[in-house]
């Protein structure tokens, strides 16, 4: 696939504070790329970097090939979806969506249908006239949607754009946009702190903390391979304990040796053990497993969480059996649903995330 | 409105009726009344004939019976509102002066507290006080200074003297009324744009960026329309005191550019006392205003709806 913008090494500081660390970043033609990651990790100014409001210290951000580190706002193929949807409050839902074709001089007539496509798109039919201060949180928030959309830029960028809604009218403008992603063939570069929204909508994922990108794969790479305790950690719950590899394939943590699919460590290398709380299966306690305590079981719906203790560590569990506080039960899990991970050192992850990215090319 | 509202709403109602009812309705009165004589059966006496009565009067002053052989009546009348007509050229003067003077305020205004709403905040607060500097000194001695620097043989002409050029006639021009108005109320223009500038969002700026729109198209449909009900409440605050000034007239224009203010201050406390004509001018100037300040409004409402399909 085409690659239509490509961050290199780009580095931003605020007041002396580091908020982008190196970032190395290629989006590929009709991508739906999510930027991933807790709040003031720099995704907003990634993507404004982009966009061409913020300047990086250093680094290049190229458009098909072209530097553009320099070409302002205006003159960049890219439309935003802003945090605080930031619409024309002197301007009717109208008027608004029609700003950027007004400015790009299209016919008045076409403008009407366009629009009013959008309005249909964004399932705010009649709301024309409505003055935009008079609109909820949520139908401002499609209103900047559309405002963008409309447009049909090359790259669109959204900035925790279902930030204010509901979860209901949330799972379906997720739906939505994903289905609009894919029919107007537009890249998306999607900002969210949200991993289940991360994971439902994207082709790519890229997780960042503190500046650095933490990992980029495809979703299911993300939630089966984390490439490190903390990434592991954010996206869903995780059991993360300390441990040592003592060589490929065979692990130490919790007071036993595991047999495990990992390989390419250091010997005795201490490392990150982490196992999702899906994959531990309550089963009799026996010599075969490692046992433990019940400390809580609390009903979350779809399955009970419960929480052992075990060889002195927490672990959490999701299961649809219940258990009873205070029994002994054991923990069971295979080989495979062993992830290791080098102990986190930001130094190695930022190598980390080029290789990842380096791959993902390769792959496409 | 609660109860508990209208009690705390009370002193100022007070203070309204006294201080903004009351003198506007004396003014009313006064502007459609005039004083008349009449003698003791009720026939209307002319000037000749009161001025004869009052003469014997005064001349029998000392007599026992003395009581008044005219009566004074105040009586309804058009005449004061007819006799504005007269005045028609001092008004339009004024109000000329007061649109250029209001007209280079904007001009001046508009850029600088653009400037200083995009400045760091630290600087945006010293130039503030910048702009708000000269308020703190007495007016009559800001516009006092003003005939120093203006006079014939002044600091202005004094400087131009030294590289060889000048003199100049300075003051007593209407140009010189019209630099007395801008210089003394330029801050009543800057300050309400600068208060509805800094409110204008940063990021609706850049969304119309975002969207394609160059720094021009971003003044013309986002700042300037955004910003128009800054620029109404400048030109009110700008025109109003410009178009009733009588000091800054008085002082730089020499007398012979009589404004609409001095015409009144004459009513009042001149020669050509007469405060039933004053009320009517001030009445007619008072119309005047709110006609234009509701033009204004009218314009930037329209703006509000409209404006980014304006330009
Ligand atoms: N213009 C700015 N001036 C100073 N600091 C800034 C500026 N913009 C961002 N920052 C800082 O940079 C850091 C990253 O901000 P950013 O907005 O990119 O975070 P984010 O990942 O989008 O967070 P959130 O999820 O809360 O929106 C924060 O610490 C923020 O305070
Ligand atoms: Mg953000």
């Amino acid at each position: 696939m085409e690659t239509i913008i490509e961050i290199k090494n780009v580095s931003k500081e605020f007041n002396g504070e580091k908020v982008l660390k190196g970032i190395n970043l290629s989006i590929h033609d009709n991508e739906f790329m999510t930027l991933l990651g807790p709040s003031g990790c720099g995704k907003t100014t990634t993507l404004r970097i982009i966009g061409g409001f913020v300047t990086p210290d250093d680094g290049d951000v190229f458009f098909y090939g072209k530097k553009i580190n320099d070409v302002p706002p205006y003159k960049r193929p890219v439309n935003t979806v802003f945090q605080k949807y930031a619409l024309f409050p002197h301007l009717n839902v109208y008027d608004n969506i029609a700003f950027g074709l007004r400015i790009s001089k299209v016919p008045e007539n076409e403008i009407r249908q366009r629009v009013a496509e959008m309005l249909e798109l964004v399932n705010l039919m009649g709301y024309e006239k409505r003055s935009v201060d008079n609109l909820s949180g949520g139908q401002q928030q499609r209103i900047a949607i559309a405002r963008a959309l409309v447009n049909s830029p090359k790259v669109l960028l959204l900035d925790e754009p279902l930030g204010a809604l509901d979860l209901q009218l949330r799972k379906e403008m997720q739906i939505e946009l994903k289905k609009i992603q894919q029919r107007l063939k537009i890249t998306f570069i999607y900002v969210t702190h949200d991993q289940e929204e991360a994971l439902t909508m994207s082709d790519t994922v890229v997780v960042m903390n503190e500046g650095i990108i933490q990992q980029i794969g495809t979703p299911q790479d993300i939630y089966n391979e984390p490439t490190n305790a903390f990434v592991a950690n954010f996206i869903g719950e995780s059991n993360i304990l300390p441990g040592i590899m003592h060589r490929d394939y065979l692990v130490e943590f919790a007071g036993n040796n595991f047999d495990c699919v990992d390989a390419g460590f250091a010997p005795m290398e201490p490392v990150d053990v982490v196992i999702r709380p899906e994959d531990i299966k309550l089963v009799e306690a026996s010599d075969e497993v490692l046992n433990g305590v019940v400390e809580t079981v609390t009903f979350k719906g779809v399955h009970y969480e419960i929480v052992v203790n075990a060889y002195s560590d927490y672990w959490v569990i999701q299961s649809t059996k219940s258990a009873n506080v205070g029994d002994i039960v054991g923990l069971s899990f295979t080989p495979e649903d062993i992830h290791i991970m080098h102990k986190s050192k930001p130094a190695r992850q930022s190598r980390y995330s080029r290789t990842v990215s380096e791959d993902m090319a390769d792959d496409k | 409105m609660t109860s508990k509202s209208k009690f705390l709403a009370a002193p100022y109602l007070l203070w309204m009726i006294i201080f903004i009812v009351i003198p506007l309705a004396l003014i009313v009165v006064f502007a459609f009344t005039t004083t008349v004589y009449t003698d003791l059966e009720g026939n209307l006496l002319s000037n000749e004939e009161f001025d004869e009565l009052r003469i014997e009067y005064d001349n029998f002053y000392d007599m026992a019976d003395n009581e008044l052989p005219y009566k004074k009546q105040t009586v309804f009348t058009l005449t004061h509102i007819m006799e504005v007509s007269n005045y028609v050229p001092v008004l339009l003067n004024s109000v000329w002066l007061a649109i250029i003077a209001t007209a280079i305020c904007l001009l001046i205004g508009y850029p600088l507290a653009y400037l200083i709403s995009r400045m760091r905040y630290g600087f945006q607060k010293l130039m503030l006080m910048m702009v708000m500097l000269p308020m703190w000194m007495n007016f009559l001695l800001r516009t006092y200074a003003w005939m120093t620097l203006l006079e014939r043989n002044g600091w202005i002409n004094k400087l131009l003297g030294l590289v060889g050029i000048g003199p100049f006639d300075m003051i007593n021009t209407q140009g010189a009324v019209v630099l007395g108005m801008v210089y003394n109320y330029l801050p009543y223009m800057i300050l309400p744009l600068y208060s509805i500038m800094t409110k204008i969002d940063n990021r609706t700026i850049e969304a119309a960026q975002d969207l394609g729109a160059n720094s021009l198209r971003v003044f013309s449909k986002v700042v300037l329309p955004l910003s128009m009900p800054g620029v109404a409440s400048g030109i009110t605050m700008v025109f109003v005191p410009s178009v009733s000034t009588f000091i800054i007239s008085r002082m730089l224009g020499g007398g012979t550019n009589m404004l609409i203010g001095d015409l009144i201050d004459l009513q009042f406390l001149g020669n050509a006392y007469n405060p039933n004509l004053g009320s009517a001018i001030s009445l007619v100037l008072l119309v005047f205003i709110l006609l234009c300040m509701s033009i204004t409004n009218q314009l930037n409402n329209e703006d509000n709806m409209d404006g980014g399909m304006l330009l």
